[in-house]
């Protein structure tokens, strides 16, 4: 067997426990064959449990290994980094419990959440040098950090109670839809990942702001919801605000005419 | 003729670089002559992570671990991780740069182990190929692991240790002997772990690493969550006697005890070090 059709049997034997290619591998004696397929198991079920602890203690040891245990089997990971095994898992869970989106939302959270903890870093924007900045025609360039969802259940406060250390008799939030979508903005100030829930104009907002890279859309957005003088002020607060939280990281000229 | 040749020899005692023990490293003086950090957990864009990594570089020589580089794949290396791998190594000014003399990688499937290579010219021919090309990326010679083994295939052509002699003549590249995984392999496969020490190049050896193991179900398991057995200080002692004294270091991968312990059991690694024996085989 040459080098090529043994790492494709090995392939098989770890992801499928594939019989054939385990008798090819090493005959009748697979006592050597189990012990890597144990550990590729274990450590991939171990990447997830690190990944989402908090998932983990919201549905349960049992639920959560069911969960990361299809999700093993049916994703083979591909990245060079184990770090990025993680991700899809929301997916998985999303295919395991279509009803319960308030699990799915928390497992968006700490997905968010471990990227952003080693996205690119930024320095944050010099006040003194904002002053002589023409708003209507400059760029904006937010944190790379940066993840935008709309929740629709009560997950970002589930999060916060097990972040706080919620387990056993001082449980977790019940699950709750919200009265109606709100948004949320996961990033990283300095070293220290951030979360925050924003209501539905805010995020409207930032979306518009981060897509268009500018502050003239968000800005007639807002001018179209409340009018002239209250949309303009909720601009400029908004600004200060994205400017104050690191969340806008970079102010340019725009290249258009 | 290898492009590139072994670093020189640094004859200091060591510990991986620990979550658990970071805040040790950044707030005392912990007493170690060099730290070695897994190279995959600081290839990343920016944070925590490598700000504690760049902290930690100003205090103590840093050597750069890596176990994702698949050096037995017969699909050869990935460019993407080579990249990154260079920008990190850059980035540390690392003592040394070392990776396993295992595979993980076929095709689009990455395994996150350090699966076993059959001691055949064909995987030699392979893995040869695969080290020229990160020496050349890199721009200097890597150190390769023996990993711990749990099969051996049918097909081999030639011990372990010739194996690696002949990846070293044909690469320049230096090794990075563990001693516990020549324990675990010997007992796994029966054979003579001081003929192991005996048949690789000692001259080649820049590193060891020491570490303790489980008991499977019928074949001892590198689990790196044990302290160093009486057996592995035995073998150790051997070592030093045919490779001196070269960077040695306790590799605690799980069950992390306080850093006291493991200061404490690098001692017993300093003491056979300074031991007379060794100094006259010297």
């Amino acid at each position: 067997m040459n080098l090529h059709a043994m790492q494709r049997d090995f392939r098989r034997w770890l992801t499928a426990a594939d019989v054939p290619a385990a008798r090819r591998l090493a005959g009748a004696d697979r006592a050597g064959l189990e012990v890597y397929q144990n550990n590729y198991r274990v450590q991939l079920v171990g990447c997830l449990e690190t990944t989402y602890p908090h998932v983990r203690t919201y549905i349960g040891d049992a639920a959560f290994h069911r969960a990361a245990v299809h999700h093993v089997t049916r994703h083979p990971p591909r990245a060079w980094t184990l770090d990025a095994y993680g991700a899809g898992f929301e997916r998985t869970l999303r295919a395991l419990w279509p009803d319960n989106p308030d699990v799915h939302e928390l497992a968006w959270l700490e997905w968010a959440q471990a990227t952003a903890f080693v996205a690119r870093d930024t320095v944050p924007l010099d006040p003194a040098r904002l002053a002589a900045v023409d708003w209507d025609r400059a760029r904006l360039d937010f944190a790379p950090s940066l993840h935008l969802a709309r929740l629709t259940t009560n997950a970002a406060d589930v999060w916060s109670a097990l972040q706080a250390g919620a387990v056993g008799p001082d449980p977790a939030p019940a699950a709750a839809l919200l009265p109606e979508p709100k948004g949320v903005a996961v990033w990283r100030r300095g070293f220290v990942t951030r979360l925050r829930v924003l209501d539905p104009l805010a995020y409207d907002a930032l979306v518009l702001a981060r897509a268009q890279r500018n502050l003239a859309a968000p800005c007639a957005m807002l001018v179209e919801r409340l009018g002239d003088d209250d949309g303009v002020a909720r601009a400029g607060a908004l600004l200060a605000d994205w400017i104050g939280s690191e969340l806008l990281v970079r102010v340019s000229a725009s290249r258009q005419p | 003729m290898p492009a590139h040749f072994p670093p020189p020899v640094f004859a200091g005692y060591g510990l991986g670089l620990r979550r658990e023990h970071y805040r040790d490293f950044l707030e005392t003086r912990v007493p170690v002559d060099f730290v070695e950090v897994i190279s995959e957990n600081f290839m990343v864009a920016g944070g925590q992570p490598l700000d504690i990594l760049r902290r930690v570089r100003e205090r103590h020589p840093v050597a750069l671990h890596g176990v994702s580089m698949s050096v037995g794949s017969a699909d050869g290396l990935r460019g993407d991780y080579l990249k990154r791998l260079k920008a990190l190594v850059d980035a540390v000014d690392p003592l040394y740069v070392s990776d396993h003399l295992s595979w993980s990688r076929t095709g689009r499937f990455n395994a996150h182990d350090l699966l076993p290579l059959p001691w055949t010219d064909e995987a030699l021919d392979v893995v040869c190929a695969n080290i020229h090309r990160a020496q050349d990326t890199l721009g200097r010679a890597m150190l390769f692991e023996n990993p711990s083994s749990y099969l051996a295939f049918a097909e081999a052509l030639m011990p372990e240790w010739e194996f690696v002699a002949r990846m070293c003549e044909r690469t320049g590249c230096g090794l990075l002997l563990d001693v516990n995984n020549v324990y675990v392999s010997a007992a796994n496969h029966g054979f003579d772990p001081f003929a192991y020490l005996d048949g690789i190049p000692a001259g080649r050896v820049r590193q060891i690493h020491l570490a303790g193991h489980s008991q499977g179900n019928g074949l001892l398991v590198d689990t790196h969550d044990q302290n160093v057995p009486d057996g592995v200080w035995s073998l150790y002692a051997h070592a030093l006697t045919r490779c001196g004294s070269v960077a040695t270091m306790i590799e605690r991968d799980a069950d992390i005890p306080p850093l006291a312990d493991l200061l404490a059991e690098l001692d017993v690694a300093r003491q056979l070090g300074a031991a007379p024996a060794l100094k006259e085989a010297a």
